[in-house]
This record gives C-alpha cells, structure tokens and sequence, in this order.
C-alpha cells in the first residue's frame, strides 16, 4: 500500500482521537493550537495544488484567506446566521475576486506572477483595513456566530473542531484527487512544460485559472472558519506575510505530494509554539532550522517520512 | 492538405520570411531545406502559430487557420515536433502520451477519477508508443529516456493527437546513425496516411522521405521541384547542396 496514504490516515486518525485524549493530560490550549494548525494545513494544501501541482507560485493566498473571512463576518453582522448560506456567501465573493485576479494574473507567469499576486494581495489587504464600519485597522470582535439551523455544532463550544476537522479532511483528499485526475494531468503537464502542454492541444491559462479559483474557494473557507473560531477578524490575516508563511508549509512539507502541505503547516505551528514558550527570541532558532531543512531535505518533510521510491506523488 | 499562401514575417528590418508558398498534398511529404538562419524554424513557428505572421495565410483541409491559437490549430490537426526536445520530464513515458491522448478523448475538465487508471487512454498510448519502438520503455520516467529515444517520444506525442497534418522541425538533429536509419524508416511509413512538412539538415533523410523539396534562404525560396529536380537546380546547388552535404 502506498506509504504516503497510510502517514495521511495516520495523522487523521490522530487529530481525530486528540479531543478525547487532551482532556486527560489536562491541557485544552493543545486544542486551540490543534485548531489553529489545521486551518494553516486547509489553506496550504489549497495553495500546494497552485504552487505543487501547478507550478503557480503565488504570494497572496492569504487575501482569499481574509476574503473569506470578512465576506462571513460581515454576513453575520448583518443577520445572516445559517453557516450554510455564509458559506454560499463566501465562496461567492471569494470565487468573483478570484477570477477576475487570477484572469489578470495569470498574463504573466514566474516572478511576474508572484509580484502581481503580491499587489492584489496587498490592495484586497489595505481594502480590508479601509472597512471602518468594521473595525479597519483594529478589526472586529463578533457577538454572534454562525449557527447550523440554530444548533451549536458549528462552533467552539459544540463540535467546530470536528467541523474543521472535517473540511481538512475534504481538502487534503480533494486536492489530491484532483491533482491525479484528467484535469490535475493537464494543470501539472502546464507546470512541467507549458509549451508542450499547449502543442497536445490545451488552451493551459483556461485550466490554470480553474485551479487558481479552487485553491481561492478552498482558502475562502478556511476563513470562514476562522472567524468561527476566533470570534474575531482582522486584516491581519490577510497580510502578505501570512502567505509567506503558507508558501513556507508548502515548500517544506513538499511541494506537489500528497502529506507535504499537511505536514508543513502542523511542523510550522508546533515548532513555533515549542521554541517560543522556551526562548524568547525563538526566531533565531526557527530560521536556521529551516535553511537546514531546505538544504537538507529537498523534498521536504515528505520525503524525510516517505522514500523516493514510493514517493505519493 | 495544408497550405501556405504569401507568407511574410519581419523581426523590423529583419525579413525572415518573403513571401512563402507552398503546400503539403494528401500522402505526400514536403521537405524545406536551407542553412542555418534561413529561416526554416520561424516557418514551422509561424505555421504551428507559436509566431503570428504579418502577411498571409495558412489553411489546414481548406480550413483557413491563420487566426488560430497553438492549441486550436492542433485541436484542428496541426500536429508538430520540436527542434529542441519537448516532453514532460516528470511524467512517465506511458503518461506523457497519454496526456496527449486525453486531449483529443472527451472532456479534461473532469476533477475526480484518477486519470492514470484510465485504460481507454492507456492503451491507445501504448499502441502508439509500441509503433514507434518505445513499448518496452513506456513506464519508464521521460527525463531519464536517452536523446533517441527523447525524439522518439516527441513523435509518438505528436501521433497522440491524431494530426491531419505533421510538422517536423529537424527530428534527425543529434541521432547516431542507427537511429536515423529507424526514424527515416517509421516516418516512411507514416508518409503514407499522413502528409508532412519536414525541415531537416540530414540529406540522406530529405532524399529518402521528401516528394517535394523546397530550399529557403534568407527567407525566400530559391528553389523547388522533386529531390532529383532540385539536385539540379544550379540554384539550390550554390545555396546549399554545394557545401557539400549533397
């Protein structure tokens, strides 16, 4: 059986026994910690089908991010409580920006592609903190939450961890079904040699710019969640470094394999959280840590874990 | 089949192509010769739409095609191979043809099934890629085929897309001698359901596979006819033959 499929079930399975054990060692902020890396890992393993599978490197995930968020938000300030129709409401907003975005971005390729990202990144940034009616700069704390048709069970205090959970779920297998069917053939055949995927006869921008708005949609949720759980929003997560940190899970968890956006988005949040609470100026460690582990590991966490030759690729 | 009329192409003051005519009939195989920087590249570029020309017109099947893009001219049958190999190194041999099977195969926008588990277009890839002498190495990784059997791939690629008509940019460049032997011989036997358009330096190979000969210098053809006619031609002989290739 392939390797890299039996590490995924293995980390599901944990995630999935985590609320039942961390009770007993007493140590609930895990839980908040197991939340924060999850909806990290649901955003980069978005961004890996760009990135990984096609070749996109993008640096403005994070706007979609916050797209997502504040379009949620703002539904709930405005009475929308059912998360189903925020949800539609986000993949809405998330979907239109994305395509108009991504048509444009996708006129360039490389570093062209990355900077153009990178400004509509950074204006859908500074929109989000020009929203004085809610909260600019400081952002914005939510009295009410999404409910599912009134029940709890979308939010912290019923079953929000299952829930995302759930959607990391959904985007880990998604994702990688879709990067090993017909269409992910024809994304990573763009990546791989875009004339030559062009001379077998596809018109490469079309099926690029659908991934483009897949990985938006994907991340779009993941702020939905977000607010969901920190009853809380603000621009910040929609700040450039933010998708520099996700392009960071993504290179060192693998670019383009099946566990490597998952691994490197719960490495991040685990080893940030570990070094802080031991040293103050925990960046001087966590920056040489990850020149060795790029050095060293090419292929990233993935491949520390799964050998070359059954890489899950 | 296909058929180039007044074709005129210029970089500024550079004319790379003067207005070129020529065509490609049903069975047959038309080579373009000519030395280095005649232009024969920026021909096949301008006829596969990977350049626009500032003048004239292309027709595939009496199908004008001058306004198409690259893929929708090989959606319409405009099969071509490059100068400078052109595969997917991380894809397998078996998968690089078989993404070129999909293409012409039913929809690529489906998001689920697992593409390499479709035996529909494995299987036509394989067939193609045992005609051209590659079914023992179909699951083999592309980037670590040797040059050979590289071009081999290119070709069966181009096969995968079922053209009406073959563009074929040098494919004898960098083969030993053995290896040219084998492709002149496959070619041969493609010339006879599919016409083809074939730049090539390798003389042997013009002569063996060419009904028509065209020799482009600076941009102009200078001179035409059969391979035998062109042999003679004083013309083509001071532009080309006679540096001794002949």
């Amino acid at each position: 059986m392939d390797r890299s499929l039996v590490i995924g079930a293995l980390i599901f399975a944990c995630l999935l026994a985590m609320p039942v054990l961390l009770p007993l060692v007493g140590a609930e902020y895990l839980t908040g910690l197991l939340i924060k890396a999850m909806l990290l890992a649901i955003a980069a393993i978005s961004l890996d089908l760009i990135i990984g599978h096609g070749g996109m490197v993008s640096l403005g995930h994070a706007a979609f991010i916050g797209v997502g968020a504040y379009a949620a938000a703002i539904g709930l300030e405005s009475g929308i409580e059912n998360i189903l129709v925020l949800l539609l409401l986000t993949l809405v907003v998330t979907g239109g920006i994305a395509l108009i975005t991504g048509a444009l971005a996708l006129r360039t390729t490389g570093v062209y592609f990355l900077m153009i990202t990178l400004a509509f990144g950074q204006m859908i940034y500074f929109t989000l903190t020009s929203l004085a009616a809610y909260g600019g700069d400081d952002g914005l704390t939510l009295w009410s939450l999404a409910t599912f048709f009134g029940s709890d069970i979308v939010q912290n205090r019923g079953g929000l961890y299952f829930v995302i959970l759930a959607v990391l779920f959904l985007s880990w297998f998604g994702v990688y079904r879709i990067s090993q069917s017909r269409f992910g053939r024809v994304l990573r055949a763009a990546r791989d040699n875009p004339q030559r995927a062009e001379v077998m006869g596809y018109p490469i921008a079309r099926y690029q710019l659908i991934a483009y708005v897949i990985a938006a949609l994907i991340a779009g949720i993941s702020g939905l969640l977000l607010v969901q759980h920190a009853e809380f929003v603000s621009p910040s997560i929609a700040a450039w470094q933010r998708s520099g940190d996700l392009i960071v899970a993504v290179v060192l968890g693998g670019l383009g394999t099946r566990n490597g956006a998952l691994l490197g988005a719960f490495f991040i949040v685990i080893v940030e959280e570990l070094l802080s609470s031991v040293i103050h100026e925990w960046r001087l460690i966590y920056g040489p840590l990850l020149v060795l582990l790029v050095l060293y590991a090419k292929g990233g966490l993935n491949d520390l874990l799964t050998p070359a030759a059954q890489k899950g690729r | 089949m296909l058929e180039i009329e007044n074709l005129h192409k210029s970089f500024g003051a550079l004319t790379v192509s003067h207005d070129i005519s020529l065509s490609v009939g049903a069975g047959q195989c038309h080579a373009v010769i000519g030395p280095n920087g005649a232009g024969k590249t920026t021909l096949i570029h301008q006829i596969s739409g990977v350049l626009r020309q500032d003048k004239g017109r292309v027709a595939l099947d009496g199908k004008d095609v001058s306004a198409l893009s690259v893929w929708e001219r090989v959606q319409a049958g405009l099969g071509r191979t490059f100068q400078i190999t052109s595969v997917l190194p991380s894809f397998s041999v078996l998968e690089n043809v078989a993404t070129a099977v999909q293409a012409k195969n039913g929809s690529s926008l489906r998001f689920l099934a697992a593409a390499a588990r479709e035996a529909a277009l494995n299987d036509i890839a394989q067939d193609i890629l045992t005609r051209v002498g590659l079914g023992a190495r179909s699951g083999q990784q592309a980037a670590d085929l040797s040059h050979g059997e590289l071009r081999l791939l290119e070709l069966a690629i181009a096969l995968a897309g079922e053209p009406k008509c073959l563009l074929l940019d040098e494919p004898m460049a960098g083969l030993g001698r053995t290896e040219s032997v084998a492709l002149i011989d496959l070619l041969r036997t493609l010339r006879e359901e599919l016409p083809m358009l074939l730049v090539e330096h390798d003389m042997d190979a013009v002569f063996q596979l060419a009904d028509d000969l065209s020799v482009l210098v600076d941009g102009q053809i200078v001179a035409r006819g059969t391979p035998d006619e062109v042999r003679q031609n004083p013309k083509a002989r001071a532009a080309y033959l006679g540096e001794g290739s002949g």
